[in-house]
């Protein structure tokens, strides 16, 4: 288990930093009450691709209602380890794992485990946005529909609940019924983020969900995060550092498929223990 | 390469291709050209008192006081033709033998042309096809038969080198000194009096069924039967095709019984059409003995099995068009395959399906030898929903194959068959445009 938020937090006001990692500061943020338990919890867990071992026995604690980032060079196994949390791996031919991962206290991988209801426990926002081609209110009212909500009113509600959540609803509380591939790239993926918690997951992947979006789309989905934080145990894959040390409480480091490192965000940025992690975000290879 | 060669030859390039696109678009034309004007002759023509009296003696339409009026109008100049043949009679009777034996063989040649030009001459009994019971119910076909009467058609064998040519000999000429000779100019000049031409709009062509084999009436059991053969098939490759589609994009594994089914998928789709003809009858009706012989289901079912491959194909690629990540988002909402398929994937592969299913559904109206042995009949009564079981039927693309060369009067009901021509082709063609239409629709209904 990670080095706990408080102890970092004091440590931080030593002004130990070094002077060339003070860009990756965290902000302030509000207290989160109630979480830190391990929601999601890795041992030897490793994933392949055939013979590739693409991560290899991962032994990490996520700890429910923070905001863990994953960070790393492509093609280090970040997103492999993300989409394993709720099983979308399955969806590749050949992808299989060894170790447990564990959600609270299920083996994900557990032989009479039902990943579709793992997956609305679990939801997940995609790098590119990918709303369905139907009205803004039939993708939000997807996930519920799925899962028995027939009732006109209260599919209303969860509607403007999901879209207040994501932010969203004064941008297109008047065009509900219009088709959702006409918004913005950046609203399109905070509909996205509305669609996954209609169905009031209780983890939320992202999965670089800012990479295909502009710096003021980006700004939306960073404080939209901020906002979720303390509601939901949310985990970030995203190749931009600054990101991860704005929006994370915690941060993971993989390397070839190997977690290198995973601490509390401030921590890891600015007095990282491995040398491998230094060189990463102080930029000398990517 | 330079600039200017460059240049040369994208600009060559594009003059070859867009010639080739107007060579194309011109000879479209002259296919399409004659298509549409012949056939609209099927429905649209001069019509003959005949025509008339056909109708309403056969299909009880028309006014008959109004038939009665113009047939006894044209009798008045009919009357004269017969008396002239009368007076002819008595003086044929009156020559001696060698005279009458000059004359007979041409006189009944000429009695047998006024007998197609007007129907029955007074005294003839009542012959027994229908065809004979009328004179000619079109005025261009009239005129065509006056032609007859006024000229005998002979060979000119002179040159034993050259294929013998045609020449017309005036009939006129053969009966000179007799009192015949003022019929030929009489009826020439009074042949618009005596059939009474109008133009007509004969609506009855499509919705009506044909007399005496395709000689007089409509083509509605042809049109029918085509609807029920296309529409039978797409009721069994349809579904199936799109099952298969699924399976073949979203259960198969990668392995070799799958590439084996997919590329005994596409050899199917190669196999000419007559294989599945025999096929059809050899499996469906032969060994399972779906139908005692022919029948609409036979047919329908050797159809399906006909563009089945298309249908899986069109659908497959359709379904692998749709992106990969709507999948990804209904399956990250906690949906489970199945339902991701229904919901998600087959809304957005919609249009595409539809369009493969469509232009499966035109192929299937227009193809002719897969009903040879299966299905089709040169002529019938247009049959019942209940009878597809168990009957067969007449059909556009079989009957238009039969009007061309297996009928025996096809040089008489050409424009029958230029008539089916243009329906097949408008039906298939509306087919298309619908199947155009609707995609059109289906993707702005999911572009938003």
């Amino acid at each position: 288990m990670p080095m706990s938020l408080e102890a970092t937090e004091t440590k931080k006001n030593d002004n130990s930093s070094t002077g060339a990692l003070d860009i990756y500061l965290p902000p302030e943020r509000k207290k989160v009450t109630g979480g830190g338990q391990p929601h999601v919890v890795a041992k030897n867990f490793s994933i392949y691709y055939g013979e590739f071992e693409a991560v290899k026995k991962v032994n990490a604690d996520i700890l429910s209602k923070y905001v863990t980032a994953i960070i790393g060079p492509s093609g280090c196994g970040k997103s492999t380890f993300l989409r394993a949390i709720n099983r979308m791996n399955d969806l590749i031919p050949n992808c299989h794992t060894t170790g447990a991962l564990m959600f609270d206290g299920e083996d994900v991988y557990g032989k009479f485990t039902d990943e579709v209801l793992l997956r609305k426990k679990i939801g997940m926002v995609f790098q590119k946005p990918n709303p369905f081609p139907k009205s803004i209110f039939d993708n939000i009212a997807y996930g519920p529909r799925l899962h028995g909500v027939k009732d006109r009113k209260t599919l209303e509600g969860i509607v403007e609940r999901s879209l207040r959540k994501a932010a969203l609803w004064d941008e297109v509380s008047d065009r509900l019924d219009k088709n959702a591939l006409g918004l913005s790239g950046g609203q399109q993926q905070r509909l996205c983020v509305a669609r996954t918690l209609a169905v009031e997951p209780e983890i939320l992947l992202l999965d670089e969900p800012t990479s295909a979006l502009d710096p003021k789309a980006t700004a939306k989905i960073e404080d939209l995060i901020q906002e979720l934080r303390g509601s939901y145990t949310i985990m970030i894959v995203t190749h931009n550092m600054q990101q991860a040390s704005r929006v994370s409480d915690y941060t993971m480091f993989f390397y070839e498929g190997v977690l290198v490192e995973h601490a509390p965000t401030a921590q890891l940025f600015t007095r990282p223990k491995d040398q491998m992690t230094e060189d990463y975000i102080t930029g000398r290879f990517s | 390469m330079n600039l200017g060669t460059r240049k040369l030859l994208d600009h060559s390039f594009t003059a070859l291709g867009f010639g080739s696109i107007i060579i194309m678009g011109l000879a479209l034309l002259v296919v399409l050209f004659p298509i549409a004007t012949k056939g609209v002759g099927a429905f649209v023509f001069k019509g003959t008192i005949e025509h008339r009296k056909l109708l309403l003696s056969e299909f009880h339409r028309g006014d008959p006081k109004e038939i009665v009026k113009e047939e006894t109008e044209t009798n008045r100049y009919r009357q004269k033709v017969f008396d002239m043949l009368a007076a002819f009679d008595q003086e044929l009777d009156q020559m001696d033998y060698e005279q009458q034996s000059k004359y007979r063989s041409s006189y009944d040649q000429v009695k047998t042309s006024l007998r197609t030009l007007l129907g029955p001459l007074p005294g003839d009994s009542e012959p027994a096809l229908t065809r004979f019971q009328y004179g000619q119910t079109r005025w261009d076909k009239a005129e065509e038969k006056l032609h007859g009467l006024l000229y005998e058609q002979k060979w000119d064998y002179s040159n034993p080198d050259v294929i013998a040519k045609p020449y017309d000999v005036s009939r006129a000429a053969g009966f000179a000194g007799t009192s015949l000779v003022k019929l030929f100019p009489y009826v020439e000049e009074n042949l618009d009096k005596m059939m009474m031409p109008e133009w007509t709009f004969y609506w009855g062509f499509f919705t009506e069924s044909s007399l005496d084999a395709h000689f007089f009436g409509g083509i509605w059991p042809e049109i029918q039967g085509t609807i029920f053969l296309a529409i039978g098939a797409m009721l069994f490759a349809f579904p199936l095709g799109v099952i298969a589609a699924i399976y073949f994009t979203e259960y198969a594994r990668d392995g070799f019984l799958t590439s084996m089914l997919r590329s005994a998928n596409s050899t199917l789709a190669g196999v000419p059409s007559i294989v599945f003809g025999l096929f059809g009858l050899a499996f469906f009706i032969n060994t399972l003995h779906v139908s005692e012989s022919k029948s609409v289901l036979a047919g329908s079912l050797t159809l399906a099995i006909m563009i089945l491959p298309t249908i899986i194909r069109a659908a497959e690629e359709a379904i692998l068009a749709v992106p990969k990540t709507y999948k990804e988002a209904s399956l990250g909402l906690g949906s489970t395959k199945w339902n991701t398929i229904v919901t998600v994937i087959l809304p957005a592969a919609l249009p595409g399906i539809l369009t493969g299913g469509v232009i499966s559904l035109g192929r299937a109206a227009g193809e002719t030898a897969p009903i040879i042995f299966t299905a089709a009949v040169s002529v019938g009564a247009a049959i019942g929903l209940g009878d597809v079981l168990t009957s067969p039927t007449p059909a556009l693309s079989w009957n238009i194959y039969n009007l061309a060369s297996e009928h025996e009067a096809a040089a008489e009901i050409r424009h029958v068959q230029y008539g089916m021509v243009l329906a097949l082709v408008t039906v298939v063609l509306l087919l298309n445009l619908s199947a155009v239409i609707l995609r059109a629709r289906i993707s702005k209904k999911l572009k938003g």
